[in-house]
């Protein structure tokens, strides 16, 4: 029928026949959460909102940044090393991950596991204070409104993918159909786009929120003092509020208690030392506590490591301008050097220990390399994500880089790499290989 | 502004640029979902996403504000029939003699406690000990008896602040601040 009408005849009938429809839809409002009376809650506001907002707003920045760190730590651009291939755009801020500080990595890694799980309780504050707008009716007045909720996807989408995807990792527990790697790497980068628009979007009402009340105020009024925030344009007040239970205070105590007590009983397993034995939860923390014991990410026997790997036949491989084979003794006759040198995972914990071997330089010279450039570190281990690793130029030269073969003055433990393990300054976990069985170096080009 | 550029601000309802950025964020969130879908793993990544979405909203909260409604309603009963749900109200200044609400002496123990489980649950539930064990060479099982141990001690700790409270004279927190100051 519009076809046959003129285009403008037809634009004013749809726009008519549009608002109508808006106008019924309007009208025939659901019941239930739809309703404005059926929120409740006195403390719902645009004032606390704003309040747990500029305090996420601060934390998730934080977690990008680390996140993004974490990934460039990799040195994802030398082959082998990028777990998560594609979206070559993304990885415009990538730099060679420097080898000092050496505690670089595991500040980084520790802030990250350790700031997100105290973020848990804050980002569950926000949802359920901005709860009542999911179910705002109309759902949209104007396109822009429309877009603008669509966009919530991927803040609230991405939030809560991120912090499920790297609280499961954590625990070793990969219930998910995908790479950890490439799903929290990309679903990072969705809920970037998600932020950053949210941000721009929000940012003013955020501020004028927090100006409706004083803070100071707030947090010297009891529950008896607890009245409802005063009606804004947001919505997020309640129409109707109850008498309260809590006062908002409380509400903001018992956040930041929760956030406190999450990261209380992990940050140890990050700091080490009598820390870790108050890290009740961190999946290397009091479990890992022994005396003089470091953590393993991975056994041996997980990584499927025989006797005949490792045992007398064992052989180091290193290749450059020749070939040549060393025995564990060989290595042991080399000039030894002893660093301290954190081992730190891209799980959050860590632990600095006494590591004594070869200087990569040195090894890379018997291979008659003279300018050592990126070299491929190989495990005798089979399979695994990351038997196979190229260091950087800067990683190979570093006089703190070692084919390490005891540790804290005892020969290496078989969890701990033995025959011999790279330990890389300031590198992440996987990167300082366990049993390694060849190294080919190359000449600096 | 040109009448078209107007009329299209009009329609749409807000700045043009409010269209560009929103645009803009579409864009990389499409580009950063077409690298998972180029490393085959779309179809996981959004069955996890999409209930990502709905995690807290559609699940968490019906849960825990049911509970919550359960423990209110409940303490009532216990308080004594048709009686206020609520001694220490705003503006009920004849509650100043009754002993403090117990509800959040309850509340927050049970939250954080519930929180740790939220968290941790793969851990103290042992749903992944036989990969946690391999890899790491320890035992998942001392945390479900670290986590009650924890529960424990939040909820004896409330039992003392509960019981420090008691004895506080009442009222001598409300009198700085009244009901009905804002």
């Amino acid at each position: 029928m519009t076809r046959k009408r003129t285009p403008a005849q037809g634009g004013r009938a749809d726009r008519a026949a549009a608002a109508a429809l808006l106008r019924r839809a309007a009208a025939s409002q659901p019941p239930g959460p739809f309703r404005p009376g059926f929120w409740k809650s006195p403390l719902r506001g645009l004032w606390l909102t704003s309040v747990l907002a500029v305090v996420l707003l601060a934390g998730l920045s934080v977690m990008v940044i680390t996140g993004l760190l974490s990934y460039a730590a990799y040195n994802p651009r030398l082959p082998h090393n990028d777990p998560t291939p594609g979206a070559s755009l993304l990885k415009f801020y990538l730099f060679s991950w420097p080898t000092h500080p050496a505690w670089l990595y595991r500040v980084n890694q520790g802030v990250h596991i350790t700031l997100g799980l105290a973020l848990v309780p804050v980002l569950l504050a926000k949802l359920w204070s901005v709860l009542p707008r999911l179910f705002t009716w109309p759902p949209a007045r104007s396109p822009a409104q429309l877009l603008e909720r669509l966009s919530l996807i991927m803040l609230v989408g991405g939030a809560l993918f991120e912090f499920a995807t790297g609280i499961l990792d954590i625990q070793n527990y990969y219930v998910f159909p995908f790479s950890f790697y490439t799903a929290h790497l990309y679903g990072a980068w969705v809920f970037i786009a998600g932020l950053v628009i949210h941000v721009s979007v929000r940012f003013g009402l955020m501020r004028a929120g927090l100006r409706s009340r004083s803070l100071r105020r707030e947090l010297r009024t009891p529950l008896a003092g607890t009245v409802p925030e005063d009606p804004d344009p947001s919505g997020l007040r309640a129409a109707r509020p109850a008498a309260p239970t809590l006062s908002r205070r409380g509400l903001l105590a018992a956040t930041g208690g929760a956030s406190a007590g999450l990261a209380a009983l992990v940050v140890g397993q990050s700091i080490g030392g009598w820390t870790r034995r108050a890290a009740l939860f961190g999946p290397r923390g009091l479990s890992a506590a022994g005396p003089g014991s470091l953590p393993v990410n991975r056994t041996a026997a997980a990584a499927a490591i025989t006797d005949q790997d490792v045992g007398d036949g064992y052989r180091l491989v290193l290749a450059g301008a020749r070939q040549v084979t060393l025995t564990r003794e060989q290595v042991l006759a080399m000039p030894q050097q002893t660093v301290v040198l954190p081992i730190a995972c891209v799980e959050g914990w860590s632990a600095a220990a006494a590591w004594t071997g070869v200087r990569l330089a040195d090894l890379a010279r018997t291979a008659g390399i003279t300018s050592p450039g990126p070299a491929e570190v190989e495990s005798v281990q089979r399979k695994g994500p990351f038997r196979k690793v190229v260091l950087s130029t800067a990683q190979v030269n570093d006089p703190g880089s070692l084919l390490a073969l005891r540790l804290g003055g005892t020969d290496l433990p078989r969890d701990h790499g033995y025959p011999a393990r790279t330990v890389i300054p300031g590198a992440p976990g996987v990167h300082c290989t366990k049993w390694v069985g060849r190294i080919t170096f190359s000449e600096q080009a | 502004m040109t009448g078209a550029v107007s009329r299209l601000r009009r329609w749409y309802g807000a700045p043009l640029r409010h269209l560009l950025a929103l645009l803009a964020s579409f864009a990389l969130a499409g580009y950063a979902t077409a690298a998972v879908a180029a490393a085959g793993q779309w179809r996981g990544f959004a069955l996890w996403f999409g209930a990502a979405i709905v995690a807290h909203d559609l699940l968490l909260f019906p849960v825990y504000s049911f509970a919550d409604r359960m423990l209110r309603q409940s303490l009532r009963r216990r308080a004594g029939g048709g009686r206020s749900p609520r001694p220490a109200g705003a503006g009920q200044t004849s509650a100043a003699h009754a002993a403090p609400p117990v509800l959040n002496y309850l509340r927050v123990p049970a939250a954080f406690s519930l929180l740790l489980l939220l968290v941790w649950f793969p851990l103290i539930l042992g749903l992944s000990s036989d990969r946690y064990q391999r890899a790491s060479g320890l035992s998942a099982s001392p945390y479900l008896w670290r986590w009650l141990a924890v529960t424990g001690t939040a909820f004896a700790a409330s039992a003392v602040w509960y019981a420090v409270s008691l004895r506080r004279p009442a009222g001598h927190v409300r009198r700085r601040c009244g009901p009905g100051r804002r």
